[in-house]
């Protein structure tokens, strides 16, 4: 085991993927001498070259469109977009050539590219760095979505993302890129549970919280808050946002009756809203109260000094487990 | 009609706005007079062959077979694009994007290229997805709407058809940047349309290609309309005029005469190929048919402008460079009227015999691994599919989607 900050796993998880196949190639801004804006690539253009830890020009759409030449070439490209408000000029080449060149083509051309995207708020930045894109892609068939939320996560799920045929979005949580924690960088990945899974990270009886990404800690802190009032609260960390592990998230709920969803992103549409009624079909006779979602408001990201209003913190995701519990009163706060 | 002014004031009106519309004429006139001028050319719409220091090397070693081969193609193609038309009109394909005109373009810069050089075209582009080679039973997968695309891309080395205006321009860089990391001397193609110079794509693949000095010809078709937008919104300079301006070399041809876009196709990919880095074309021809089968030109077009087009139709001067070389013959006239023939007859018969796909199809290659959200919903609409299914003698339900 070692210790690693959650960005230096993904850094770790990139240079293994880099030695281990020779098609594998980063292209980003800034990611070469830099080792990007948060540092996620740092060296490896140092260790692997300029051809394949490419700096390249400032153009999303670009970046992406020739990932796509790149990918009909053979290679395998694992592009970062360097912050998730930049992703939209891309936004076409992801969901128009990207998701959908292997149904364009029969099955023929496999694109197995993977975007890295640093997502989610909570860094006190400017306009257009803490936003939550997800669902625009996890809503676009062929691509599949992720997010890690721990440093082993990010270590075996980035070379997941980049070993998959299949186009991935990574999304990966900026404000826990510091965070540390233990990981085994020698298990061989076969051995790894995979990508697609979703984790039951703390086990519980009475409700059942479904975090991903950024909120997965707070719902763990949000887990233990309870348990002191008596209250069991199962969480499970979605890790795959598209697919979605619904066997393992109906069996919690089947379990417990109760549900709550909490994202960063705004609530309308969202992917509380999937994973809601996804949840409700199949579960609706074990349900003891209506879901509850705790999300972002429908607004555009805020500035700094309100984002402690937007993001769901332990305490409004507390209030939502109240709501999913019944308690009267307990309705301010919960988006939607 | 002669019409009758009912006053003198009407009368006064009238001539001024001749006045004004003759002026406007006149402009444009000219305007195509500079155009044509500018263009590099080597045959006349007479079929005068005429020299060209920096184009006539790359076709120095074309004898009149060769030329015929290539006035045989356009012939071909010709005729495919008018079986096209035909089969939209009787239903058997749902659209059809008309090249009329546009052979010499199409012809002259697929027959410059190698087998392991990949094109990025798009959906205008069947006469070059015929040169390479593509069967005439893939060719209109698309277009019956059966497929998302006919044909295997490794097979013939192009890809499908792009519909996304200038998103194929990325791609073919992106290519051109694998050919280069795996140090081989293939070339990627991209075609595009006048509309597209417009797009951000088109623009950043320009930049893109000109960082790395990629193996990229840019290949663009300027056919004067964008379905109904004159190329005079998208351009107010000529297009081949910006790529210097991205470093890149640029060359303006007559569209319309398939010598010259073959020398020049060929002069750009020998650069890409021997390292020299990306090149740009303009190949100024004219688009004579509506956007596609949907369209109606005579809404937004003054139909003199086909007739200043007509006479410089690409087949009809190589048919009479041909007939200057004593290689226009009667036997030769059969023999492109039977590949015409064959061919037509062939895409004919293939469309219409082009199987409607079964349910399950519609669940297949969206991803090439498993996915269980997909899965599920496969499962589930087969099998309510399955309720309307008369049993078969076996007893066994015969739904298509079962069967994977």
């Amino acid at each position: 085991m070692t210790v690693m900050t959650l960005a230096g796993a993904i850094n770790a998880g990139l240079r293994a993927a880099l030695a281990a196949d020779p098609k594998t190639m980063l292209m980003g801004e800034d990611i070469g001498a830099l080792g990007g804006v948060y540092r996620v690539t740092d060296g490896l253009q140092a260790e692997f070259g300029p051809r394949r830890v490419m700096d390249t020009p400032l153009a999303e759409s670009g970046i992406l469109g020739t990932a796509v030449g790149l990918g009909y070439r053979g290679y395998r490209p694992v592009v970062e977009i360097q912050f998730d408000g930049f992703i939209f000029p891309a936004f076409d080449q992801i969901v128009s050539q990207v998701s959908r060149t292997h149904a364009r083509t029969n099955g023929v051309v496999s694109l197995p590219i993977t975007i890295r995207v640093p997502f989610g708020g909570g860094i006190g930045s400017a306009e257009h760095h803490s936003e939550s894109p997800e669902a625009y892609f996890a809503h676009t068939p062929g691509l599949r979505v992720v997010s890690p939320s721990t440093p082993q996560d990010a270590f075996t799920m980035i070379q997941q993302a980049i070993a998959s045929n299949d186009p991935v979005l990574f999304f990966e949580p900026k404000r826990r890129y510091h965070v540390k924690g233990e990981v085994d960088v020698d298990r061989p990945l076969a051995d790894a549970a995979p990508m697609g899974g979703a984790n039951v990270v703390v086990t519980g009886s009475d409700v059942t919280l479904l975090a991903y990404g950024p909120l997965v800690a707070t719902a763990m802190d949000a887990a233990t808050a309870a348990r002191a009032e008596g209250i069991s609260i199962e969480v499970i960390d979605l890790r795959s946002l598209a697919p979605l592990d619904l066997d393992t998230l109906a069996a919690s709920v089947q379990k417990t009756g109760r549900l709550v969803v909490t994202h960063e992103a705004p609530g309308f549409g969202g992917l509380g809203a999937e994973i809601v009624a996804s949840l409700t079909e199949r579960c609706f006779e074990y349900l003891e109260h209506a879901p509850v979602r705790v999300t972002g408001f429908d607004v555009p990201y805020p500035p700094a000094k309100l984002e402690r209003h937007y993001l769901p913190d332990l305490d409004r995701i507390m209030d939502g487990v109240d709501r999913a519990l019944g308690r009267v009163g307990a309705e301010a706060g919960a988006a939607s | 009609m002669i019409q009758t002014p009912l006053s003198a004031e009407r009368a006064d009106q009238d001539a001024a706005s001749r006045t004004a519309v003759g002026a406007v004429a006149d402009a444009a006139t000219q305007a195509d007079a500079d155009e044509q001028a500018s263009l590099a050319r080597l045959v006349s719409t007479s079929g005068e062959r005429l020299p060209n220091a920096e184009l006539d090397p790359w076709v120095a070693e074309l004898d009149a077979a060769a030329i015929a081969e290539l006035y045989q193609d356009m012939a071909v193609i010709r005729r495919l694009d008018a079986e096209g038309t035909a089969l939209q009109r009787q239903g058997e394909i749902g659209l059809w994007p008309p090249l009329l005109g546009q052979e010499a373009s199409q012809i002259g810069s697929a027959r410059a290229l190698r087998g392991d050089d990949f094109v990025f075209a798009t959906y205008r582009d069947m006469g070059v997805a015929w040169a390479r080679g593509v069967r005439p039973s893939d060719l209109n997968r698309v277009w019956r709407g059966a497929t998302a695309s006919g044909w295997n891309p490794y097979e013939v080395n192009m890809a499908p058809l792009q519909v996304i205006i200038g998103a194929q321009t990325l791609h073919a860089t992106g290519y051109a940047l694998g050919i280069q990391n795996d140090g081989a001397d293939a070339v990627a193609l991209t075609y595009l349309g006048d509309g597209a110079s417009s797009q951000g794509d088109v623009n950043e693949a320009l930049i893109f290609a000109a960082s790395y000095q990629a193996p990229v010809v840019f290949f663009c078709q300027n056919n004067h309309w964008a379905i109904s937008e004159p190329v005079g919104l998208q351009a107010h300079r000529p297009i081949a005029d910006r790529a210097p301006g991205f470093g890149i070399p640029s060359m303006r041809v007559d569209g319309n005469d398939v010598l010259a876009v073959l020398a020049a196709t060929r002069l750009a990919v020998e650069r890409a190929r021997t390292g020299g880095g990306p090149s740009f074309i303009e190949a100024v021809t004219y688009r004579m048919g509506p956007h596609t089968t949907a369209d109606d030109p005579r809404k937004y077009r003054d139909p003199a402008d086909l007739e200043i087009w007509a006479p410089r139709d690409p087949l009809a001067r190589i048919e009479a460079l041909l007939r200057g070389l004593g290689a226009f013959t009667r036997e030769f006239e059969q023999q492109v009227a039977d590949a015409a023939d064959t061919a037509a007859a062939a895409v004919r018969a293939e469309t219409i015999a082009i199987a409607q796909p079964a349910a399950h199809e519609l669940f297949e290659h969206i991803y090439a691994e498993p996915h269980s959200g997909l899965a599920r919903q496969r499962a589930e609409y087969l099998r309510y599919l399955a309720q309307f299914e008369e049993p078969t003698e076996s007893g066994q339900p015969s739904t298509d989607g079962g069967a994977r």
